[in-house]
């Protein structure tokens, strides 16, 4: 019997929350994601990649388990997948990258050899997060891709700064949005997944054209050969496998910016994006102050009377994060966490807190707070589409 | 098919990435009025693990929500009549408890 059949077969008989412990994984528990999630998950591996929490087959939508999250930056095999459709078949060589649109000045075509000679080289290190991040963990539950903690990752992204790129094509006056187009296709007649950014977010330094993950090619489930990186910004901008930028003088009105990724207006404050913006709702942009504990896992037991360290991360939409706090008495008094070293306002910052648990249970919550002043929510704000589930979190354990 | 064909076919699939993969054929589906009709046109486009992982926590109006965006933004080529019976199986197999 294979490992997947196996899998499949147990998940099938035993209870996936039962199950996804035992061989490891830090995943949220079986009262939180929907019971139909917990059934149909498994470790599973899918190309190039090492056995990820699979919440479905095809489009191939794979979360990270949280353990991997020890890591300052998530392992190129280890880093999330997700696709609204097939993943897109690209050779480097036939890969070409174009810039047209109402607002260019001189219409562009460049392969990647014109690209990584002309241009300089520019690397951010930064939170690649989905949207859907936790969606399987609101309450009431939304329908949707049903992420647990694992829909993130962090890591250094090489390639060049897409303000470079539009700059060699000419930006017109009249320029309102980059429009981003990847290789692969919608299904059927549905709507080609195609986002915009704002000519501010697009002309940011930090926004590349990344060939690199980690120093290495991007794999094929991550964007091959060159995704847009929009730092700070939810990964919906992150066009994967992207061959087309397209600079606009409208606004942009395909379904995945004019129906998809939308909240409701104010609920999270001002979007960033006001081409985008209607009267009853906004773009989600940018990823709002969140932190995990990541060890030790949650439901483990800890030694009593010996000295534990929590380690986890915490990030934001780029502000930085100030602190992080703890508390063991369920929030009436909270401790600084000791930050680790600061990888970039982008990245998340890992964090420890050191304590000697007494005999029983103990539950450790933890909030992070943002340099813009930020923190995190107590309660669930909840939206139809499942987005920003950033509330403090609690992770509960035995002491023995 | 040997053994050694079928697991090339299977790399096969995995590695043009994301088209129809062998595992997918393990998401078994509750049996009951209307599952084949489920099957043969919710996985045109997608996996059947979609149905489990939703559920069970939509009632028969929300599953009839995702049915219609599936038809009309989507492009799911299924009739007016089908859409009724795919509905009316996901509200009973994979639909939320009657409170």
């Amino acid at each position: 019997m294979d490992r997947r059949k196996f899998l499949l077969r147990t998940s099938g008989t035993v209870a996936g929350s039962l199950l996804l412990p035992r061989i490891g994984i830090a995943t949220a528990s079986a009262d939180e994601l929907p019971a139909g999630t917990v059934a149909s998950s498994a470790l599973d591996t899918m190309p190039g990649k090492r056995p990820l929490v699979r919440r479905t087959f095809r489009p191939p939508n794979f979360e990270t388990p949280v353990e991997v999250f020890r890591e300052a930056y998530t392992p190129n095999d280890a880093f999330y997948v997700r696709w609204h459709s097939a993943v897109p078949e690209v050779s480097l060589a036939d890969w070409r990258l174009r810039i047209a649109g109402p607002a260019v000045q001189t219409p562009r075509e460049y392969t990647y050899a014109e690209i990584v000679r002309k241009f300089k080289r520019a690397e951010v290190a930064a939170v690649n997060q989905c949207s859907g991040n936790r969606r399987g963990l609101f309450s009431p539950h939304v329908p949707g891709v049903q992420w647990g903690f694992g829909a993130m990752g962090n890591a250094v992204w090489g390639g060049v700064s897409l303000k470079h790129l539009l700059e060699d094509a000419g930006i017109s006056a009249g320029a309102l949005e980059v429009v981003a187009n990847g290789a692969d296709a919608a299904m059927l007649t549905g709507p080609d997944f195609v986002k915009s950014l704002p000519m501010w977010k697009a002309l940011d330094p930090g926004t590349l054209l990344a060939f690199e993950m980690n120093g290495e090619p991007l794999p094929a489930g991550n964007g091959f050969p060159a995704r847009i990186v929009a730092p700070g910004w939810t990964a919906t901008y992150w066009i994967k496998a992207v061959t087309e930028l397209t600079v606009t003088d409208k606004a942009f009105d395909g379904f995945w910016m004019k129906t998809a990724y939308r909240v409701p207006k104010g609920m999270f404050g001002d979007s960033g994006f006001q081409s985008q913006d209607t009267e009853q709702n906004s773009p989600i942009t940018s990823i709002k102050v969140n932190s995990l504990i990541v060890s030790p896992a949650r439901g483990a037991t800890l030694p009593a009377g010996r000295r534990v360290e929590i380690m986890g991360i915490a990030w934001d939409g780029g502000s930085g994060i100030r602190k992080v706090e703890v508390s063991l008495d369920g929030g009436a008094s909270w401790r600084d966490a000791k930050l680790d070293r600061d990888l970039g306002r982008y990245s998340w910052r890992q964090w420890h807190y050191g304590f000697k648990p007494q005999p029983g249970a103990v539950t450790v919550l933890a909030r992070a707070l943002a340099r813009d002043g930020s923190t995190q929510t107590e309660k669930l704000v909840h939206n139809p589409a499942g987005y920003h589930h950033n509330i403090v979190q609690r992770a509960d354990y035995h002491v023995a | 098919m040997s053994r050694k064909v079928s697991l090339a076919l299977a790399l096969a699939a995995l590695v043009s990435g994301g088209g129809a993969w062998a595992g997918e054929s393990s998401v078994q589906l509750a049996q009951g009025a209307g599952v084949e009709r489920v099957q043969a046109y919710c996985a045109i486009c997608h996996s059947l693990d979609y149905i489990v992982m939703n559920s069970p926590f939509q009632d028969r109006v929300g599953w009839d929500k995702t049915v219609t965006k599936m038809v009309k933004v989507m492009g799911a080529p299924i009739t007016p009549e089908d859409t009724t019976a795919i509905v009316d199986y996901l509200a009973a197999y994979y639909g939320k408890a009657p409170q």
